[in-house]
Formats: structure tokens, sequence, C-alpha cells
């Protein structure tokens, strides 16, 4: 059977605003049959919009969406739905108390029915799991699913409705290398079945890995289209961020006095912390220190007593050659440590507050933000739009919440909050991760200037890439121990990977 | 003590008890009903006073019983919709709309009360629903005659924790239903709409309460008088956390409850006024407290409850 159209899927002119900021601005393509089209875009390009716009949850202010040559109606998920388009959304929209049949299950019955069928969407279930390789219990509740579990369901309550059109909102941010091959590998097979797919990424290798054309997003426009054979990457990344991106250079170490010392610091590691068993180390002025490891061997553990959330169960910890009794959240603040937290979302921002509440929240009581205990609004506001225009924060204004900035925005504000008082020890959790190529290079590049300005850095990633990179020196954290530090250049990749997997001098 | 002890084994005991449960049960099941689709319906209270006045009244006008329960029912279905509006499209504050409701829905019950019949001073009595013996059931010592010598309302109180249930777990709107209250993210992104399933919810939620209201006054006190709720719309909102917001749990809680209360009655006549009697009064509600922290401080609440959901936000 040949379609009447070859495309199955046409936007014309989408135009949407949230308020003053133009989240995507007239923007129009057509997706083929059997097409993997990847939608490619810094964070705050407008994917996720224009594809929640496709998907009915918003209205567009302007343009519109025709699937397989019919007018789509807007605003309603339904007709999406009924249309023959799915959406596997970036926060994964599934009841976690609900097994995954009921996650599933879910609105495809007549409402009035007397008794839920679940013997038929049982045998769909299990069905689409053999024929695409998604294998799932039924029965299992969704709160006992991995990240990687939980895609699977998403993906199939399309399937399960006949979707023919998949949208994937950055699948593989939460997945493992592992989880994002099988992926690939069942988006292969979906294709071979006819089903069309919109990739959203923002990650360079795997879009060249799955796409056949790649539409690239910039500040709300397309800023241009290529067919995935016979580009590169860096065209791409230079379309996505709108000028050449180069990796930092990174000079020698300035190396000066002990700013922060660890002597054989243990923890009791009670409730869900990874202990630490006699840790110790020193960060010295002028200086980057990475800490490597897989998550949860004790890094979070140590970001927290440094922050001062934890107290230590033995062992000293100084600042400046000076022991300190009362390492409070408070006390680090006010002794320099400025602080970039592993999450976001939970611990660096308050989402439901504006910008400029998020901006003090840390030194809301100093003289320079308030007065006799009044708050002085107009320092407090003339900060914000500070860190807005010198950390090139895109948001509608100091007033919106900061929930509605996206993820490279939001750490773009919290380094700025962070590196503006001048800290003499920074504590850099996790600054880059889920950030796209512009953001990360910005990120790198604070960094590097504070550390030129004789800051005492201590890096923790995941990202093995980044560690080696930007660290003057090196430690690998496994199992609530450190290893011994080494020089840039001193350890190869396989010798950290081991010390990494606990084999080697650490374990 | 031995006193104290026998009357565990007196049949009126469990019948009394069973009485009692009787509104708790109607009305713990439609709080949980709004709770489990995320909306906590504190109006509660003032619905359940609607019930029992709307169910007198139209008994007292000369309407059939059954009549009753369905305009009390109708009733509080409308206080649902006005509550259900203002919580779940316009996303007000849950306690405050409930409270709200509560304090408008019994000054108005007072108001048309007095409208109605100015000139009365002791209330009117009605001719409520009888006792209706099961054959054969309700004869089984004790446990069958408790349960099985009821009135209607008393039996349709019991089929209602079964429909509930059944509704709840394998129903496609139950499945919605239960989702609103988890995720309503997942109940929109599968084309339902949420508004729809918590209005809709709520509503429902709120008949129930008024017939839990109606009983009272049409199969307990055959009248209506002021402040006869008594706080039995506030110890449902308890009942539903201490049920863990499953049907079967909250109706052992509110019979657990009201044995309870019928107990404290019974010990009062037997401490002959040695003891006030406001400690008895105080026990059930004491030992609703203590079951509480004993049964639910494990419980999985609805993920979505209290959290209003406005569509095309971010």
């Amino acid at each position: 059977m040949t379609l009447p159209d070859a495309y199955v899927l046409r936007l014309s002119g989408i135009t949407k605003r949230f308020g003053p900021l133009v989240a995507n601005d007239a923007i129009s393509f057509e997706l083929k049959r059997g097409e993997v089209i990847a939608l490619l875009g810094e964070n705050g390009a407008g994917k996720t919009t224009l594809m929640n716009i496709l998907f009915g949850h918003y209205v567009a202010d302007e343009g519109t969406v025709e699937v397989m040559g019919k007018k789509l109606a807007p605003g309603d998920p339904r007709a999406a739905l009924d249309a023959g388009v799915g959406m596997v959304h970036q926060h994964f929209t599934l009841a976690e108390n609900m097994t995954v049949l009921e996650n599933i299950a879910l609105g495809t019955q007549s409402p009035w029915k007397i008794r839920l069928d679940r013997v038929a969407a049982r045998r769909r279930i299990g069905k689409l799991s053999s024929d695409f390789g998604l294998a799932l219990d039924p029965d299992a509740t969704v709160a006992s699913l991995s990240v990687g579990e939980r895609q699977r369901v998403e993906i199939l309550k399309a399937l399960y409705r006949d979707a023919r059109i998949l949208i994937l909102d950055e699948p593989t941010a939460v997945l493992t290398p592992s989880e994002t091959d099988a992926l690939f590998r069942t988006l292969k097979l979906l294709v071979a079945q006819g089903l069309s797919i919109i990739f959203i990424s923002h990650k360079l290798h795997e879009v060249m890995a799955v796409s056949d054309r790649v539409l690239v997003l910039r500040a709300g426009r397309l800023a241009g289209e290529r067919a995935t054979e016979g580009s590169s990457r860096s065209e791409l990344a230079a379309l996505m961020v709108g000028q050449h991106v180069a990796s930092p250079t990174v000079g020698e170490p300035k190396t000066g006095s002990v700013l922060l010392e660890l002597k054989n610091v243990s923890t009791s590691g009670q409730g869900s912390s990874t202990r630490l068993d006699d840790v110790s180390l020193v960060l010295r002025a002028g200086e980057i220190t990475g800490l490597a490891g897989v998550s949860g061997n004790g890094q979070a553990t140590l970001a927290a007593l440094i922050a001062g959330t934890l107290k230590p169960s033995s062992g000293q910890m100084a600042i400046s050659g000076a022991q300190v009794a009362d390492w409070t959240p408070r006390a680090a603040l006010s002794r320099g440590i400025g602080r970039i937290p592993e999450d976001r979302h939970a611990v660096g921002t308050i989402g439901d507050m504006s910008v400029t509440e998020n901006v003090i929240s840390e030194r809301y009581g100093t003289p320079r933000f308030s007065r006799r205990g009044f708050l002085d609004w107009r320092a407090a506001r003339n900060f914000a739009e500070e860190i807005i225009r010198d950390y090139d924060v895109k948001c509608p204004s100091p007033e919106a919440r900061i929930r509605l900035l996206s993820g490279g925005n939001m750490q773009k504000l919290i380094l700025g909050r962070a590196l503006d008082a001048d800290p003499v020890i920074i504590l850099a959790n996790q600054p880059t991760r889920g950030l796209d190529v512009g953001a990360v290079a910005f990120v790198h590049r604070r960094l590097l200037e504070a550390r030129e300005r004789g800051a005492a850095i201590l890096l923790i990633s995941e990202d093995l890439e980044e560690v080696l990179t930007l660290s003057d020196r090196i430690l690998v954290m496994s199992k609530g121990r450190l290893s011994s530090p080494s020089k840039r250049g001193e350890r190869s990749i396989r010798e950290l990977g081991e010390l990494m997997a606990g084999q080697g001098e650490a374990a | 003590m031995d006193q104290a002890l026998d009357i565990l084994l007196q049949t009126s005991f469990w019948v009394a008890a069973v009485r009692i449960a009787s509104p708790l049960i109607f009305a713990t099941m439609g709080e949980l009903i709004c709770e489990r689709a995320g909306v906590l319906n504190l109006g509660i209270e003032g619905i359940m006073t609607v019930g029992a006045f709307a169910g007198w009244f139209t008994v007292y006008s000369g309407g059939d019983l059954w009549a009753g329960v369905l305009v009390a029912a109708i009733a509080g279905a409308c206080f649902g919709l006005l509550h259900g509006t203002l919580t779940v499209p316009l996303g007000l504050s849950q306690h405050v709309v409930g409270i709200g409701i509560t304090l408008f829905a019994t000054s108005l019950t007072y108001f048309t009360y007095r409208l109605a019949l100015p000139e009365v001073t002791t209330p009117p009595k009605i001719v409520p629903f009888q006792p209706l013996p099961i054959p054969g059931l309700s004869s089984i010592p004790i446990l069958g005659e408790a349960l099985f010598s009821q009135t209607p309302l008393t039996y349709l109180a019991f089929a209602t924790v079964a429909i509930v249930a059944w509704m709840l777990y394998r129903t496609p709107i139950g499945l919605a239903l239960r989702a609103a209250g988890e995720n309503p993210a997942a109940v929109e992104a599968q084309g339902i709409s949420v508004t729809g399933v918590r209005i809709g919810a709520v509503m429902v939620g709120s008949a129930l309460m008024a017939v839990g209201g109606a009983f009272l006054t049409m199969s307990a006190f055959n009248s209506f008088f002021f402040e006869m709720i008594n706080g039995r719309g506030w110890i449902c909102i308890a009942l539903v956390v201490f049920g863990s917001w499953r049907p079967g749990k909250a109706l052992l809680g509110a019979i657990l409850f009201a044995a309870f209360d019928a107990y404290q009655i019974r010990l009062q006549q037997l401490s002959g006024g040695v003891v006030p009697y406001q400690v008895f009064l105080m026990m059930p509600y004491a030992l609703s407290i203590l079951a509480l922290i004993l049964v639910a401080r494990r419980a999985t609440y609805p993920r979505a409850l209290m959290i209003p959901y406005q569509k095309g936000e971010r």
C-alpha cells in the first residue's frame, strides 16, 4: 500500500511564546514514512516545546500540525494519540505506584466498561514486547523498575496505541551505555516496521548514529537542516551553537598554599549515604583537583561533608590550616566555599521561587541584601540582573520562577551565584551533567578562570573526559576510599578505570 | 473489670457498632474516592450536614425514604461540583476551599432549616428506615445479628465498599482515577482529561458523603438538629489515612472506631459517674490517634494528593 502523501507529518509555521520569551519561532518541517529525524539543539533551544505542541500539551500561538494529511486539533493529546502520534517524554509520565500493565492500558479502553480487560491487555503487551525486544513484566509496579525499563514502558505505551510517529525526548539522557545500545536496536526494528521517529537530543554522536536527517534548532528557530550522511559532527555543532566551539586551553597551574585539608576523615554511613573510610584530601590554591569514580562510591558523601550538611564521625577538617569545629552549611559559605550542587533541581534551586530569590538564597542575610532585618529587593534584583547578563542566562525576567528555565540556564545561574562571591574553595559536583556543548564549554571556562584567580577547586564528575581535561591532579573514589593523587597525564585511562572499578591500590 | 469485658459479648453492642459505623463508611468511601483522584475534600463535614438535612427534609415534606437518599446524594454532588470547580481547573488551595465549603454548606443548611421551619423549637421526627433482618443470616448469634438485622441503608453502606473497591481496581475508570491521584501527567499523556476525572471523582465522593449524613437523620436520630454531624466528617478523613487509601482497610477502620464509640457509651454507664463522662467521650478519638500512629505511618499515599494540575504548564 502506498500512502497518498509521502509525508506522515507536516509542521507549518509553529510559533509559541511564553510571556516575552519566544520558544518557537515559525518552525516548519516534514517527516517521511520510515524516516528518523533528529532534532538537535542546545538546552532551551525549543525542542521540547515544539514536540509538546505536536503532542497537544501546549497550544501553539500560530501555525498548524498535519498528520497523514489531516490537520490536528490543537491542544488535545487524545487527538494526537488517535492520529498515531506517540511521545516518550523526557520526564516519564508514569504512575509509579501502579503496574506496567495499568500504565499502558490507561485510557485505552472505554471508561464505561464495567471491567478492565486485563487478559487482552496482557496478551497485546506480551506480543509487542517480544516483537520489539522490550522485555518487561506487566505486573511489576513502575516504582520497582530501573530507568531503562521505565523508558520501555513509555515506548510500549505508544506502540500499544498503534503509534505511527514516535517522538523521543532526550531518550538517552538517563540511560547507561548498554541501555542506549538496546534502545537504538529497538528503534531500528520500529523503523523497519514503517514507523517514523523524531529523536530529540543534544548529543552529536547519537544523532549521527540513529538519524537520517538532522534539524538544528537554535534559540527557537530552525537554524539548519542536513542529511546525516555527508554532514559532520563539527558542522552540526557549529550550527547548534552558532559559532565555533573551542575546547578550553588549560595552562600550567600556579599552585599555591593548602586551602582545604581533610585528614583521616570517616563517616558513619547512616541513612543512604555511602560510608567514607579514612579519607585524606588536600586542595591547593590555583589547582583543579578532579575526583573520578562511578556514581555512588562516596562522592556525594564527600561533597556533603565539605558543604557542611554532614558531620564526620572521625578525622579532622581544616580550612587554610585552621581547624573548623562548627562545620555547618552557613560556616562553609562564610569561610568562602562556593558550591555547585549535584542535583540542581532538588538541592541547587527552589523551583517555585523566582530567579532573584534563588540567587540571593545563599546570602540573603548579608548586609548586601538586607538592612535591619528587611530584604533589599533592589539590590537583590540588581544582583540577579548582573548574573543573568554576565553568565548569559536566558530567562524571561528576574521574576520568573526558576523551574521555567532550562537545565543549562539554571546551571549558569547557580554557577554565577557561587562564583560571584569569589570563593576560595569551589566544590563543583557534576557541574556539567545534562548540559549541551555550549553550556559545558561555558562552565569549564568559568571554572578555569576561577583557577587562574587562585581558587582551589574540587571537580567531582562521572564524566572521565571532563576530569582528564580540566584536572591538575586526579583522585579516584571507590567504595568510600580515595586513591592517591596523580598529576595530569601520570595515570593512563586504563589505570584510572581499574581504580574506579575498585581494583588496584585503592581497594 | 469483668463487666467491662462482658460488653464485648453483648449482641446489642455489636449491633450499635455496625449502626454507628454506617454513616462513617459512606463518608469514608466518599473521601477515599476524592483523595485517590488527588483531591483532599475538607468540605466533608459540611456536605454531610447538607445530606442530613436534604434527606430528612425530603421525607418530612412527604417524600419517599429512597427519594430522600437520592436528593441528599444530588445535593452532595452539587457541593462536590463547586469544590471541584474551585480546586481542579482553578487550582485553588484544597485546604482553604474545603474549609470554606464546610462553613458555607453548614450555614446554608441551618439557614434553609430556619426558613423552612421558622416556628419549630423541637426538631420534628420522621418515620425512618426500619431494620430489615435477612432471613437465616440474621439468626447467627452475635455476628449474624449485628450484621444482618440492620436497616437497608446499612446494607447499602457495605455494598458501597464492594462497589468502590471494584470500581477502583477493576474498571478502566478506576484506573484513570487512581492514575490522576498518582501522576496527572500520565493521565493527560494518555489522552484523558485530568480535570474531568478529578471533578467527577469529587462529585461522586461528595454524593457519598451526603448519603452518610442522610443516614444520621433517616436511619439513626430520625430528625435534623444543629451540630449533629459532630466531627464525624473529620473522623472519616482520618479513617482514609488509617485505611491507607484502600476501601477494605478503611471499612475495618470505620467499624473499629464505631466499636470504640459504642464501647465508651456502655462503659460510661458502668462507671456510675466516678470518672467524668468526658473522659469516655474522648476515648475513641485518643484510640484513633494511637491506631493512626501504629498503622498509617508507612502508608503509601497518592503521590499527587493536594497538588493541582494545570495543563500546558511547565
